[in-house]
């Protein structure tokens, strides 16, 4: 039996392999042109490895050369700091993945165990929420952050996301439930209030799933787009994803900078290649998490 | 709340006491931020929706008259259209090939490594993997129609062709979430008993019978729950069709997030919007209730 299982075993094998290779070519694909001088971009486009590898690509999107060479190595002459926008994407996501998982942890905390009335309406009015489409609050919000001033300022650009997320709310009340009572129960008795046994006794055992909230939470941040294209459109506060679409747009030519675009957009992947290095066994798991629920 | 012990029901009436004033101090900061973007919002655009407003005047009151517009709006029918059509060739693909992705995946290993690899294009924002599918499906450039070329093919304009570029988009979705539905789809794999392929293995079973006979009707209400989250996804495409084609050519990409967009922030037909996004809702409304039923309905599978 094992003998007419294992051609069947390689052939099976061969297509996750298959697939994996699809999974990961482009990602090649994206390193090799970044790595590729622009003025060899009709000539050299076929091969695996480019011919005269170079970094230049890389430097003149960092804004590390003078315009001049910039130019020269295929740039648009407009100002590129990709620098600068992979800081304001880390500062966006950090913030809010931060802010947002504590104050969810708080909420989450209060809705399945403290006791207070009207504790499951108030509760049911927030996770209806994750009923509504993004699109449908986007066009009140966005008029009500132009109200505030707050067009092209961090603050805009986190605002709606930043305090909740139902989901964020619903995930931990669900956490906190499944937490046995009984060291809750002993810190009660040792005289400690609903605060103090909040963050000595549950934030501590809940490191596991507010960690994974908190990637997940940083992922989606990550690959915004409409929002801080609508509210964040300046050059001071522009986040990498809006950056790479104003960057297509500033082609000189009708032939967009595909070297520099793809370094680019090497950058904008780096740091989730090293969030899943870092994190890919609680990233995986936490689908296992979520994905049964 | 239940504390044993002798003194159990008078700390429980303390308790009762302090939790109300604790609780509000707990939620006062997600109740903020549900009240000032989420529920004002949701009562504001109900409202423009029935105004005409360009965000420079003041909203004027209209009625029903953004919604008698839409409805006669031969853009808007084409939008949902488009998007109807993108919805289909997406989750179509995406959701076989996650199912074969999966299955695959818990016949042969439990490797954290190769899934964890699977996930990287999930992790990767759309624009970048619309940029991405740009270079390399770039009619003259790209590595694709050099591939097509091999094999006296093409090039084909992707992007450029009314027929294409709407299944490319597809594509390129189905390329950057197969591997994240095809986890989601693992993971409830893993919960089906193993004895059961064990058995049916001494029983003398294939492979495909196992599949069609074990995993696919135990896996039923995971799948639904998949396909629910999938479609609403699908449903509220937006940042691919921005980079790519910017809803062109012609119309043939114009999806109803892409129209909305427009309506809003390049016409600045606000309350016209607001209406149209009030129609999308509905529609995600209405999908999320009936898979709902669906799933219901087969979880008496899971014995």
């Amino acid at each position: 039996m094992k003998s007419r299982l294992r051609p069947g075993r390689v052939l099976a094998w061969l297509a996750l392999a298959a697939f994996i290779l699809i999974t990961l070519f482009p990602f090649w694909w994206m390193v090799r042109t970044a790595l590729t001088p622009a003025a060899d971009i009709y000539t050299d486009n076929a091969g695996l490895l480019p011919r005269h590898p170079t970094l230049i690509n890389f430097s003149r999107i960092l804004g590390l050369v003078s315009e001049e060479r910039a130019r020269a190595a295929g740039g648009s002459g407009a100002r590129i700091d990709f620098a600068g926008y992979l800081l304001n994407s880390v500062i966006y996501c950090g913030v809010i993945a931060v802010v947002q998982t504590l104050f969810c942890a708080m909420a989450g905390y209060a809705f399945a165990r403290l006791r207070f009335p009207g504790r499951d309406l108030v509760f049911g009015i927030v996770i209806a929420a994750l009923m509504v489409p993004p699109i449908f609050t986007l066009l009140p919000n966005f008029i009500l952050v132009k109200d505030l001033g707050l067009i092209n300022t961090m603050a805009g650009m986190v605002a709606p996301t930043v305090l909740m997320t139902p989901f964020a709310v619903f995930f931990l009340r669900q956490f906190f439930l499944s937490l046995p009572r009984e060291v809750e129960e002993a810190a009660i008795l040792d005289g400690s209030g609903p605060w103090g046994i909040f963050w000595r006794v549950a934030l501590p055992m809940s490191r596991g799933p507010l960690i994974t909230i908190g990637i997940t939470t940083t992922v989606w941040a990550w690959k915004d787009y409409l929002w801080p294209l609508l509210v964040g459109r300046g050059e001071d506060n522009r986040l990498v994803t809006v950056a790479l679409g104003v960057f297509l747009q500033q082609s000189p030519n009708t032939q967009p900078d595909w070297t520099g675009l793809m370094a680019a957009s090497t950058l904008s992947v780096l740091p989730v290649l090293v969030l899943l290095i870092l994190m890919g066994k609680r990233l995986v798991q936490s689908l296992n998490f979520t994905g049964n629920k | 709340m239940q504390i044993r012990g002798g003194d159990g029901g008078e700390m429980r009436v303390k308790r009762r006491r302090d939790d109300r004033r604790a609780a509000w101090w707990f939620l006062a900061p997600v109740l903020l931020g549900f009240a000032v973007f989420y529920g004002y919002p949701a009562a504001r655009g109900v409202w423009y929706s029935l105004t005409d407003y360009s965000m420079l005047n003041t909203p004027s009151y209209v009625g029903a008259e953004n919604y008698a517009k839409l409805a006669s709006d031969g853009q808007f029918w084409n939008a949902l259209l488009v998007t109807a059509w993108y919805v289909v060739l997406n989750i179509g693909s995406q959701t076989l090939l996650a199912l074969g992705v999966a299955t695959l995946l818990h016949r042969l290993t439990r490797s954290v490594v190769l899934r964890a690899t699977l996930l990287l294009p999930w992790l990767v924002p759309n624009v970048t993997v619309g940029l991405l599918w740009m270079w390399l499906l770039d009619t003259n450039l790209g590595f694709v129609n050099h591939l097509l070329a091999v094999f006296d093919a093409g090039p084909v304009g992707f992007f450029t062709d009314q027929t294409w570029a709407m299944p490319s988009i597809a594509a390129i979705n189905t390329w950057a979430y197969t591997g994240y539905t095809a986890l989601l789809l693992y993971a409830g794999m893993l919960q089906i008993p193993q004895y059961l392929y064990e058995g049916a293995a001494i029983d003398g079973a294939g492979e495909w019978r196992m599949f069609r006979g074990i995993t696919l009707p135990l896996l039923r209400p995971v799948l639904a729950l998949v396909l629910v989250v999938s479609l609403i996804g699908s449903f509220q495409i937006f940042d691919t069709v921005a980079v790519t084609t910017k809803g062109g050519p012609v119309s043939a990409t114009r999806v109803i997030y892409y129209y909305i967009y427009q309506q809003a922030f390049t016409y600045f037909h606000m309350g016209y919007a607001a209406a149209a996004a009030i129609c999308l809702a509905l529609i995600l409304g209405v999908l999320t209730a009936v898979q709902m039923r669906l799933l219901r309905a087969s979880r008496s599978d899971l014995a």
